[in-house]
C-alpha cells in the first residue's frame, strides 16, 4: 500500500506532462516526435498482449498495422469519408488478424514465429506488387486528416492531443484486460498451457481473442501512422518494422504496462537521431537488438535496474569483506 | 453408481503399447488405488481419463455417460479434477491466485474483460477455503517462488479439490515428501468429502495402501490384479512385480 | 511456346539455388531448432564477395568456392561466440539472428553502395546447348548440375558417414543424442557454418541471373522460409523438392499473375500448413 503514494504521483506528474507537452515545447519538429512515441506505444502496447501477456512472439504485425493503413488511405483516396475509412479499416485489421490467428495458433513458439512471419511477407508483397491496387512502391498519399469534433487536425499541436487521447485509451484498455480475469487467463496460457487446458479453459480460444484484441490496437495505431504521415508505402508492412516494433517490446520489458511505452520512446528517439547524424539507422537497430538479447533479455529498464542492483550489491559487499572477486 | 467406467482402453505410442486392454471400474465415492512400478503406465492412464491423451481404441464413462471423445477443458466441466506427478503451477503468481484459476477455469467469469481476478469475493473466498483445506490459508499470498516443495504439492491438491470435483485423480501426491509431511496430505485426504471419488496413483505400495478400499495393480500397461488391500498385498503376482526381479 | 521453355528453365534454375539456400537452413533448423533470420543476408554478403573477387579478376567457380570458405567461417564464429551464448534460448536466439540481419544489410550498403552489381556470366557458361532443337542456356543448366552434385554430397555426408549419423540424431532427437555422448555443441557450430557456407556459395553462383542488390537478402529469406515450412524441417529431400516447386511458382506466377505473385508464392505454405503441419516431408514435431 505504501508503494501506491509515489506510484500515483509519478503517474500525475507524466499526465500533467503529455498534457502540457506543446505549451512547453514550441517547435514542431519535437512535438511531431511526441506524436510518433505515442502512436508507436499504441503499436508495442498491441503487440505486448500477444508477446508479454500470451508469450506469442509475432513477427507478422507489421501487415496488420500497414492493413489498417492501406485500407484507410485507399478508402479515402477513393473518395469515401474518414468514418467509411477508418471503420473499414479496423474492420478489415481484424479480419486478417483473424485469419494469421488462425493459421499461426496451430503452433506455438518458434513455429508460431515463423508463421507469422511468412503471412506477413505475403501482405508486404501485396503491398509491393500490386500496383495497380495499392500503387506499388510510390506509396498512397492522404491528402486530409479528419476533423475531430469541428476541430482541424492539420497542425502538429492539435494532431498531438488526438494521438493523445487514443493513447490513452489503449493505455487504459490495457491496464483494464492486464487485470481482468481473461488476462489473468491469458497469462495462465502462457505459463502452463496444458495445466489451463485440464482446468477447463479453451485455450485456442483464449489465444484467438488475445490476437484479435492485439490485432485491433494495431489497427488504430496503423491508422495514426498513415493520418500522421499521410502517406503510407509498402516499406512500412516490412519485416524491419515488425521488427522495430518487437524492439520497441523487448526493450522496455515484456508483460508491463509502461515496458512497450518507455520502448517506443527509446526506438523513435533513437531513430530520429540516428537518422539525422548518421543515416545508419539499421545498423544502431541491429546493434541494439543483439545487445539487449545477448546482456538484457529482460529489456532496458529491468535490465539496468537488475545490472544496477547487483552493482550496488557486488560494491557493499565488498565493502563489507574487503575486495573479492565473486 | 459407477463414477468411472473404462472398458478395453488401449494406448501405444509407436510401438509401445502403454495401455493394454484396461478395464477399470470406480464407484462413486470409493477411494481407489493404482499402483505399479515405474513406467507401468499409470500416468499415461491419467491422460486418457482426463482427456490430454486420446485412446487408440476403448472407451471412457463418467457417471454413465461417454467421453471417450470429449475435449479434455470439457472433462473439468464434468467434474474431472487431476494433480500432477511432476509440479504443474503457475510459478510466477501467488498461492492464491494459483488456486483463483483453478476456480476460473470453471467459472464464465474467465472470459471477461472486466473487473479483477483478484477482487471477484466469490472466487477468492471459495480459493481460501480450498486452501484452508490443505492447510496453506495462512500463506495464500506468499509467491510460488517463495514456497518448499512439500508446500507446492498440497497448492496441486488445493487447485484440483478448489474446482469440487466428482472424480479427483491424484497422481503421486506424496512423491518426494518427508514422514511428517506425507502424515500431513494423508490426513487432508481423508477429509475429503464422501461425495468426491478419488483415484490415486502411488509407484510406493506402503504410503498409501490404508487409503483405499480396493487396488489395482498396473504393470507393462495391464491390469494385473485387482481387488482388496489384502487381495492384492497377498497375491503372489504382485510379489513377483513388485520383488520378483 | 519459347516463353514457357524460358519460363521453365528460370524455374529450374531458380529451384537450384534456392536448393543452396535452403538445405543449410533446413539443417539449421533441424539441428538447432531455429530459424536463421540472417540466412538470406549470408547470401547476400556471400554474393557481394563474390562481386568483390570477381572484380579482382578471380576465376568465378574459385570466386564461388572463396566466398563459401570465407562466409563458413563468418558464420562458424557467429554460432561459435554469439549464438552459443544461449544456447537452449530458442527465442532470444531467433530474434538475435533478426538484429545481425539488419547490421549486414547495413555493412553491405556502406561497403557495397545501394547500386546493383551484375557480374558477367563467366565466359566458359555463356551461350547455350541446343537438345532435339530447343535451346538451353549453359549458365542455368550449370546452376542445376551444381545444386545437384550438392545435393548428392549432402545426401552422402548424411546418410553414409559418422558425421552424418551424428546429424540424424542430433535432427531426430536432441537431448537424447547429447545422453549417448554426441558433442551437440559442436555440431552445431559445423552445420551452421556449412550452411552459411552453401548460401553464400549459392549467393555467388545466382549473382549473374538475380544481380546483387540491398534487399536481396530480404527477398531470400521468405523463399527459403516458405520452402522449409513446404518441405519440413530438417528434411533435405523436402528442401530439395520445396525448391523447385517454389523456383516454378516464383517465376510462372511472376509471369502470369504479376499483381498477385507474391500471394500466389505463399498460398501453397498455407495449404500446407492448414493440410499438414509437418510439411510434406518432415516428421510430426512436437
Amino acid at each position: 500500500m505504501s508503494a501506491r503514494g509515489p506510484r500515483f504521483f509519478a503517474i500525475g506528474v507524466a499526465i500533467a506532462i503529455l498534457l502540457t507537452l506543446p505549451l512547453w515545447i514550441a517547435n514542431s519538429y519535437y512535438v511531431n516526435i511526441a506524436s510518433q512515441i505515442l502512436l508507436w506505444a499504441v503499436a508495442a502496447l498491441a503487440l505486448n498482449v500477444l508477446v508479454g501477456y500470451g508469450g506469442l512472439v509475432s513477427l507478422g504485425h507489421a501487415a496488420l498495422f500497414g492493413a489498417a493503413g492501406y485500407t484507410a488511405a485507399l478508402l479515402l483516396k477513393a473518395g469515401h469519408g474518414h468514418l467509411v475509412a477508418d471503420l473499414a479499416a479496423i474492420g478489415f485489421t481484424l479480419f486478417v488478424s483473424a485469419i494469421f490467428a488462425i493459421l499461426s495458433l496451430r503452433s506455438t513458439g518458434i513455429a508460431f514465429l515463423m508463421i507469422t512471419l511468412a503471412l506477413g511477407q505475403i501482405l508486404w508483397g501485396i503491398a509491393y506488387r500490386w500496383v495497380s491496387l495499392t500503387q506499388g512502391d510510390n506509396g498512397v498519399n492522404v491528402t486530409t486528416r479528419p476533423r475531430f469534433f469541428g476541430i482541424s487536425l492539420a497542425t502538429a499541436d492539435a494532431f498531438y492531443y488526438a494521438v493523445l487521447i487514443v493513447f490513452a485509451l489503449a493505455v487504459i484498455s490495457m491496464a483494464i484486460f492486464v487485470r481482468s480475469p481473461f488476462g489473468a487467463s491469458l497469462r495462465g496460457t502462457r505459463d502452463q498451457a496444458r495445466r489451463m487446458n485440464a482446468l477447463g479453459y479453451n485455450v485456442w480460444l483464449i489465444r484467438f481473442l488475445a490476437f484479435l484484441f492485439s490485432g485491433f490496437w494495431t489497427g488504430i495505431a496503423g491508422l495514426l501512422f498513415v493520418y500522421y504521415n499521410q502517406f503510407i508505402s509498402p516499406q512500412v508492412m516490412a519485416l524491419q518494422t515488425s521488427a522495430e516494433i518487437l524492439l520497441m517490446v523487448i526493450s522496455g520489458g515484456t508483460a508491463t504496462l509502461l515496458g512497450p511505452i518507455a520502448g517506443a520512446a527509446i526506438v523513435v528517439v533513437m531513430k530520429n537521431v540516428a537518422s539525422a547524424y548518421i543515416e545508419r539507422w539499421n545498423l544502431v537497430l541491429g546493434v541494439i537488438f543483439v545487445l539487449i538479447i545477448s546482456f538484457m533479455p529482460d529489456g532496458l529498464i529491468p535490465g539496468t535496474a537488475r545490472i544496477w542492483r547487483s552493482g550496488w550489491q557486488t560494491l557493499r559487499a565488498r565493502a563489507a569483506r574487503g575486495v573479492r572477486v565473486s | 453408481m459407477t463414477a468411472l467406467a473404462i472398458n478395453a482402453l488401449c494406448k501405444s505410442f509407436g510401438g509401445l503399447r502403454v495401455t493394454s486392454n484396461v478395464n477399470l471400474s470406480v464407484e462413486a465415492g470409493e477411494r481407489r488405488l493404482i499402483i505399479g512400478p515405474n513406467g507401468a503406465g499409470k500416468t499415461t492412464l491419467f491422460n486418457l481419463i482426463t482427456g490430454e491423451l486420446s485412446p487408440d481404441s476403448g472407451s471412457i464413462e463418467l457417471f454413465g455417460s461417454d467421453i471417450t471423445k470429449l475435449a479434455s477443458r470439457k472433462r473439468a466441466h464434468l467434474g474431472v479434477a487431476r494433480t500432477y506427478q511432476i509440479i504443474t503451477l503457475f510459478a510466477g503468481e501467488t498461492i492464491l491466485h494459483n488456486v483463483s484459476l483453478a476456480l476460473l477455469g470453471l467459472s464464465p467469469l474467465r472470459w471477461s474483460f472486466f473487473g479483477n481476478l483478484d477482487r471477484q469475493h466469490h472466487i477468492v473466498e471459495s480459493a481460501r477455503e480450498a486452501l484452508a483445506h490443505v492447510g496453506l490459508e495462512t500463506i495464500a499470498a506468499r509467491p510460488l517462488a517463495q514456497t518448499s516443495y512439500g508446500e507446492r504439492r498440497r497448492v496441486e491438491i488445493a487447485m484440483a479439490l478448489a474446482q469440487k470435483p466428482k472424480l479427483l485423480l491424484l497422481d503421486e501426491p506424496f512423491a518426494g515428501l518427508s514422514i511428517d509431511e506425507r502424515r500431513d496430505v494423508q490426513q487432508l485426504l481423508k477429509r475429503i468429502p464422501r461425495e468426491v471419488s478419488i483415484v490415486m496413483i502411488e509407484h510406493n505400495m506402503d504410503v498409501a495402501l490404508d487409503f483405499a478400499e480396493k487396488v489395482t495393480l498396473l504393470h507393462f500397461g495391464e491390469v494385473i490384479v485387482e481387488g482388496t488391500r489384502s487381495d492384492v498385498v497377498n497375491d503372489p503376482r504382485t510379489r513377483e512385480v513388485y520383488l520378483g526381479h | 511456346m519459347s516463353l514457357w521453355l524460358t519460363l521453365a528453365v528460370n524455374s529450374i534454375a531458380l529451384g537450384g539455388l534456392l536448393f543452396l539456400l535452403s538445405a543449410g537452413f533446413s539443417l539449421i533448423f533441424g539441428l538447432m531448432r531455429i530459424p536463421n533470420l540472417m540466412h538470406g543476408s549470408f547470401f547476400m554478403l556471400g554474393a557481394y564477395f563474390g562481386v568483390s573477387f570477381l572484380q579482382q579478376g578471380v576465376n568465378f567457380w574459385l570466386a564461388a568456392l572463396l566466398s563459401g570458405v570465407a562466409m563458413a567461417l563468418i558464420g562458424g564464429l557467429i554460432e561459435r561466440f554469439l549464438l552459443k551464448r544461449l544456447s537452449g534460448q530458442e527465442l532470444p536466439q531467433v530474434l538475435l539472428t533478426l538484429g545481425l540481419s539488419f547490421i549486414i544489410a547495413d555493412l553491405c550498403l556502406m561497403i557495397w553502395t545501394g547500386d546493383p552489381w551484375q557480374p558477367a556470366t563467366p565466359p566458359q557458361l555463356r551461350g547455350a546447348v541446343q537438345v532435339a532443337g530447343l535451346f538451353f542456356p549453359i549458365y542455368r543448366l550449370a546452376i542445376v548440375a551444381v545444386a545437384v552434385v550438392v545435393a548428392l554430397a549432402l545426401w552422402l555426408m548424411i546418410d553414409w558417414t559418422r558425421l552424418g549419423a551424428k546429424i540424424r540424431a542430433g535432427v531426430d532427437d536432441a537431448p537424447i543424442a547429447r545422453m549417448v555422448g554426441i558433442h551437440v555443441s559442436k555440431l552445431f557450430t559445423l552445420i551452421f557454418a556449412l550452411g552459411a557456407g552453401l548460401a553464400a556459395f549459392g549467393g555467388v553462383m545466382g549473382a549473374p541471373y538475380l544481380s546483387v542488390y540491398p534487399g536481396l537478402d530480404a527477398e531470400m529469406l521468405p523463399l527459403a522460409l516458405i520452402v522449409v515450412i513446404l518441405g519440413g524441417t530438417g528434411s533435405l529431400v523436402g528442401a530439395f523438392v520445396g525448391s523447385f516447386v517454389i523456383g516454378f511458382l516464383y517465376n510462372f506466377g511472376q509471369a502470369m499473375f504479376p499483381d498477385l505473385a507474391y500471394v500466389i508464392l505463399f498460398l501453397p505454405m498455407v495449404l500446407v500448413l492448414v493440410l499438414r503441419p509437418q510439411g510434406l516431408f518432415g516428421k510430426v514435431m512436437s
